[in-house]
């Protein structure tokens, strides 16, 4: 399954028409210790770029970005309870959303793995 | 992702290192600007350095605040006396030697330009001023100094806060010793009480005093000495170095003002509840700034008052969000965050009197939503101060 990355720190794992997405263990790093992620709503409409959730740490409240458009068809649960999922296991159980995407060949926009770690060598 | 803290500023030639700088970083700090200085953020993390300070001692190098020196030449400190009454609503005949207390510098409309310590020495005034507002501060005071009176910033010490309930014990096994007679042990100083020590060699001035809400000293340590005054510190068992992330959260929930947000000169002393920094005789006598405005807001009671909220849910209201009482704005919060001590986001706000009594539901716009939030009173989390008079 392709994961892709965002220059502003989101990834989205795509399997078929789905894509799951969080936020980079980078990402985590910088935001610090989280006490609550505000998920979009079942069914909510995304266009790339669209704020799709906040990720709120003891020091900020971040926008996290829809890193492709399309509809989102779940949210994480857990990170209601046990918003520190995102700090702990920030690229598996702490994902945020999974959406069906709109087009697909937005994809292309994004980075592989090695160019996001890249982009982390670079910072 | 992206978040205004995170945008990582051009270092200019301006922004200052701490004299612990290679001492932070050793220690895997994160350091950010503020206050024209890089300081450390935090080390571990926010909610662990926060919680570590509550149950046990945290090390704050709070070396970007200012440490001024207010002082007659000779032994008769009249002079300085009355250039700081001039300036400060602050009482200073009731001020014994070692005595420390809480002021703020007003402009002539009576709005704070800073929040700061007073402690009579026996050659003068020793002043603490926060780290933003230092330069502006000194040319304020410096401008208002007659002939006989000089202001002397103390650059050449740094200043360290030791906070928590294990900090007197911490303290305690340095061996520091008192370096006048009559000076009793720095861990027998009762709150808001000051001295001069010796460590190794050094002149320390400590206080027992600090912005957690905890027991703890604030020590003005020479930066010569100041990495191995650390190091001799971190070295109890009690004690971890702990950032700024972690001192803005701790003073949050021991509802203590912060300068340049909570405090502005758009502010006066009455309307954010620090009316017990303007003297009684001064009151009476005025003769400092703004001593109409505030003997108004006196009589007539404030328009707006600082409150704490308790907010419902997890989500922070933070500084600048609306708070609304059903659809009408009646202030903003001036300090908000998630406190960890308490488990749930906290806030304090400045709001219009009417509906700033204890238990009035009210809303917090934050990002288009309206949550909810009900005034409770300050602070979030006790004081644990060691007062004189209390056992």
């Amino acid at each position: 399954m392709p994961r892709y990355f965002t220059l502003e720190h989101e990834w989205i794992d795509v399997d078929g028409n789905v894509g799951r997405v969080g936020i980079t263990d980078y990402a985590q790093g910088q935001l610090g210790d989280i006490t609550y992620v505000d998920v979009p709503a079942l069914g909510a409409v995304l266009a790339r770029g669209d704020s799709a959730a906040v990720v709120d740490s003891v020091k900020a409240a971040s926008d996290i970005y829809a890193p492709v458009g399309g509809t989102v068809t779940a949210v994480n649960a857990a990170l209601a309870d046990a918003p520190d999922l995102v700090n702990s296991s920030a690229e598996t159980d702490g994902w945020l959303w999974t959406m069906e995407l709109s087009d697909p060949s937005q994809l292309g926009g994004l980075m592989d793995a090695a160019a996001y770690a890249k982009l982390l060598a670079d910072q | 992702m992206s978040n205004t803290d995170n945008i990582i500023l051009v270092l200019s030639e301006d922004l200052q290192r701490l004299p612990l700088d290679s001492w932070h970083r050793a220690r895997n700090a994160r350091m950010v600007p503020f206050a024209g200085h890089l300081m450390p953020v935090q080390y571990e993390g926010i909610i662990a350095e926060h919680l570590w300070t509550r149950q046990n001692a945290g090390l704050f190098d709070v070396s970007h605040m200012g440490q001024l020196l207010i002082a007659t030449p000779g032994a008769d400190q009249g002079p300085a006396e009355r250039t700081l009454e001039a300036l400060l609503p602050i009482d200073l005949a009731t001020l014994d030697l070692g005595g420390q207390r809480y002021s703020l510098l007003l402009n002539d409309q009576g709005g704070i330009l800073d929040d700061l310590m007073v402690t009579r020495w026996p050659g003068g005034f020793f002043v603490v001023v926060n780290g933003a507002t230092k330069t502006a501060d000194i040319a304020h005071i410096a401008a208002r100094l007659p002939g006989d009176v000089t202001l002397t910033e103390r650059s050449d010490h740094g200043l360290l806060a030791l906070q928590g309930p294990r900090a007197a014990e911490a303290l305690a096994s340095l061996g520091v010793e008192p370096a006048a007679s009559g000076i009793v042990p720095a861990c027998d100083l009762w709150f808001m009480q000051a001295g001069p020590y010796r460590w190794n060699g050094a002149d320390l001035h400590i206080s027992r005093s600090g912005y957690s809400g905890e027991d703890g000293f604030e020590i003005s340590v020479p930066i010569d000495a100041i990495a191995a005054f650390a190091d001799a510190l971190a070295a109890h068992p009690a004690v971890r170095p702990v950032g700024l992330g972690a001192r803005d959260s701790l003073r949050l929930e021991a509802g203590l003002p912060l300068y340049g947000h909570d405090l502005t000169p758009q502010i006066d002393p009455i309307e954010v509840g620090l009316g017990f920094a303007i003297a009684r005789r001064r009151r009476a006598s005025g003769g400092y700034p703004g001593h109409a405005r505030i003997v108004a807001a006196l009589t007539a009671g404030p328009a707006r008052r600082r409150v704490g909220l308790s907010v419902t849910g997890r989500m922070a209201a933070r500084e600048g969000a609306v708070v609304m009482a059903g659809e009408t704005p009646i202030g903003l919060v001036t300090s908000g965050g998630f406190a960890p001590s308490v488990d749930q986001p906290v806030a304090m706000a400045l709001i219009d009197a009417a509906h700033a009594v204890t238990g009035t539901e009210l809303t917090i716009d934050v990002r288009g939503r309206a949550i909810g939030a009900r005034v409770v009173p300050l602070p979030f989390v006790p004081h644990r101060y060691h007062r004189k008079g209390i056992a």
